[in-house]
């Protein structure tokens, strides 16, 4: 292995034109597998999730997930795709015990879905589209344990173990057409793609699409062409990119390596490479050529996939609103900008917010919460945060008393502490934590005098007519009830009792 | 045409990772080749009119619902592999990744 020499960035695009290929799967959400009852579920212990079908053994016979197949559909016409009338599964045959058969079931030349499109927007709000090529349903494969290498990688391993228990679950391959024309923006147009088609998978409910799940994986396909030329490049295809940040660290990667190999006067091979998460490089994998020579058939074991055109139309009248479209619209209705509806989506927070919006609480506070306190929390559980143990209902309840002055903002952060820590509904919490409010004369006009007491200059200077001085006061009442005064009510009774002229 | 050659069986035997002797290629070559000529003549009998046929079956869309059922247990699943290690299937050292 040589040590990879780069340009910089900037050079790079000055000589050169990125094209690019995104090919991602995406694992379904559903409770089987693709052509077997076998569970899904992850956290089985190794090769519980097997039987003969996804073990290769011999008479076993496919059936096909109907749900995976709507899926499939589904995900076709959200990415403005043509459903194929009628398509076979054909067998990619590879020599590797990652698939017990010694094939994949996959689809070849008749995917069920293709030609279509998906609109990405970038950091500055302008929109890129990028072509759909093709939608395709196959199955994954099981997972390698290698024994004896270095880093658990297969380099220098003396053998390897295997679990099915992923073998066989239904994936849906999403293959673009040639990126062109992103230029300096392809790192980016790659990330924002990702981003939206996530969005867009999980809007549709097929998947929770979690790349660190490994529920979607994409594989950066780059090429570079000098200015002003039609033909595109020899291409490096760099497996497994697992995060928004490293798919757009290996574009940008890539592109200035490619430049260093082009400008030197090299060539580029064609090649299959693998990304470090550690420094944002790519070295070698295996080169492409020889090894590409899956003999692909149509699939004996299966009959046809003929998607009815009347249930494609059903299909397609049911799907939700396009997530980019849902943005769009929910940014007017709750009146943000560009920016602040950015911040909402990527702190993973429109859907508890609609749902808080949904229990009773106004889009202002529901947003107010979610982006807040809420927000920091889910971020040093390291959780999304619809994922903290608090429901929507429970956030709109506790806007409700804030609302009514039962509650102030200090307070309802220590009530949203105690509903995430188990204790009950928030008004459970708010009575077992003694937080309600002290708006009652007796004990707040007790609290006021004191303070008037206890500070007697500022007093004075209220009386003289500075009201603002009466905040100063305000803060040590809201000191003395351990800030569970009603700071407007306070600030009331002072000026009563002060009586400043003007 | 049809027919393969001794390069394409030796080409595929090297994809299945089979180790044939020139003496063994020149045996499967000819008598594969003897059998995609048969397989072929039914392109002879098929008219214009007989389109490639990949099932034999006028069959669409026979599909299962995505339900469970009951898996194969590890012992069970494990009972046929050669070795086995950490209740998985042990393979040997493989060569060339991915």
């Amino acid at each position: 292995m040589t040590v990879t020499d780069l340009v910089s960035y900037e050079d790079a695009l000055a000589s050169f034109d990125p094209v690019m290929g995104l090919e991602v799967h995406v694992e379904l959400g559903t409770a089987t597998k693709m052509f077997c009852g076998c569970s899904t579920a992850p956290g089985a212990e190794p090769n519980a999730h097997t039987c003969p079908v996804c073990l290769g053994m011999p008479g076993s016979l496919p059936v096909v997930n109907a749900t995976a197949v709507e899926s499939a559909v589904r995900i076709g016409l959200a990415l403005g795709c043509d459903i194929a009338s009628w398509c076979r599964f054909a067998r990619k045959n590879y020599f590797y015990p990652d698939m017990p058969k010694n094939y994949q079931i996959s689809q070849y030349d008749e995917p069920i879905a293709f030609d279509g499109h998906l609109d990405v927007e970038l950091e500055d709000g302008e929109v890129f589209r990028v072509g759909i090529e093709r939608a395709h349903m196959e199955e994954d494969t099981g997972k390698s344990t290698h024994i004896g290498g270095a880093t658990g990688r297969i380099h220098g391993a003396v053998h390897s173990l295997l679990d099915y228990n992923r073998a066989g679950i239904p994936l849906i391959e999403i293959v673009t057409k040639p990126i062109e024309g992103a230029g300096a923006r392809a790192p980016e147009v790659a990330r924002a793609y990702v981003a939206e088609l996530r969005e867009l998978i999980r809007s549709l409910g097929v998947s929770e699409a979690r790349m660190e799940m490994g529920q979607l994986r994409c594989d950066v396909n780059l090429s570079l062409r000098p200015h002003g030329r039609e033909t595109f490049g020899t291409r490096s295809e760099t497996k497994n990119v697992n995060s928004l940040r490293s798919v757009e660290r290996a574009t940008r990667f890539e592109i200035q390596r490619h430049a260093a190999v082009l400008s030197s006067g090299g060539t580029i091979v064609q090649e299959t490479r693998h990304f470090h998460e550690e420094d944002g490089s790519t070295t070698s994998g295996r080169i492409k050529e020889e090894a590409e020579d899956y003999r692909y058939f149509p699939e004996p074991d299966l009959v046809p996939v003929a998607p009815e055109g009347a249930w494609v139309e059903e299909l397609r009248a049911a799907l939700p609103e396009l997530p980019r479209l849902r943005r769009q619209r929910l940014k007017a209705e709750w009146g943000l900008s560009d920016h602040e509806m950015r911040s909402v989506l990527n702190a993973g927070a429109i859907q508890p917010i609609l749902d808080t919006i949904a229990a009773g609480a106004p889009a202002d506070q529901a947003r107010k919460w979610w982006m807040g306190e809420l927000a920091r929390r889910a971020n040093e559980s390291g959780t999304e945060p619809a994922a903290l143990p608090i429901t929507p209902a429970q956030v709109a309840r506790i806007t409700a008393l804030v609302a009514d002055g039962s509650l102030n903002d200090k307070l309802a952060r220590q009530v949203i502490e105690g509903v995430l820590a188990g204790e009950g509904e928030p008004d459970a919490v708010v009575e077992q934590r003694g937080l309600k409010i002290v708006s009652d004369e007796g004990a707040l006009g007790a609290a006021v005098d004191e303070a008037i007491a206890a500070n007697p200059a500022i007093a004075d200077k209220v009386r003289g007519g500075k009201v603002a001085a009466a905040g100063a006061l305000v803060g040590a009442v809201m000191k003395t009830t351990r800030g569970q005064a009603d700071a407007g009510r306070a600030r009331e009774l002072i000026l009563e009792r002060l009586a400043p002229q003007g | 045409m049809p027919g393969i050659t001794r390069e394409e069986v030796a080409h595929l035997a090297r994809l299945s990772r089979l180790e044939l002797k020139d003496e063994e290629l020149d045996h499967f070559a000819g008598q594969l080749d003897v059998i995609i000529g048969a397989v072929a003549r039914v392109s002879d009998v098929a008219d214009e009119d007989v389109p490639p046929t990949s099932h034999p079956l006028p069959l669409t869309n026979v599909m299962r619902a995505d339900e469970v059922r009951p898996s194969l247990t590890p012992e069970q699943a494990l009972s046929g592999a050669p070795a086995r290690e950490q209740q998985r299937f042990k393979v040997p050292q493989i060569l060339g990744e991915d």
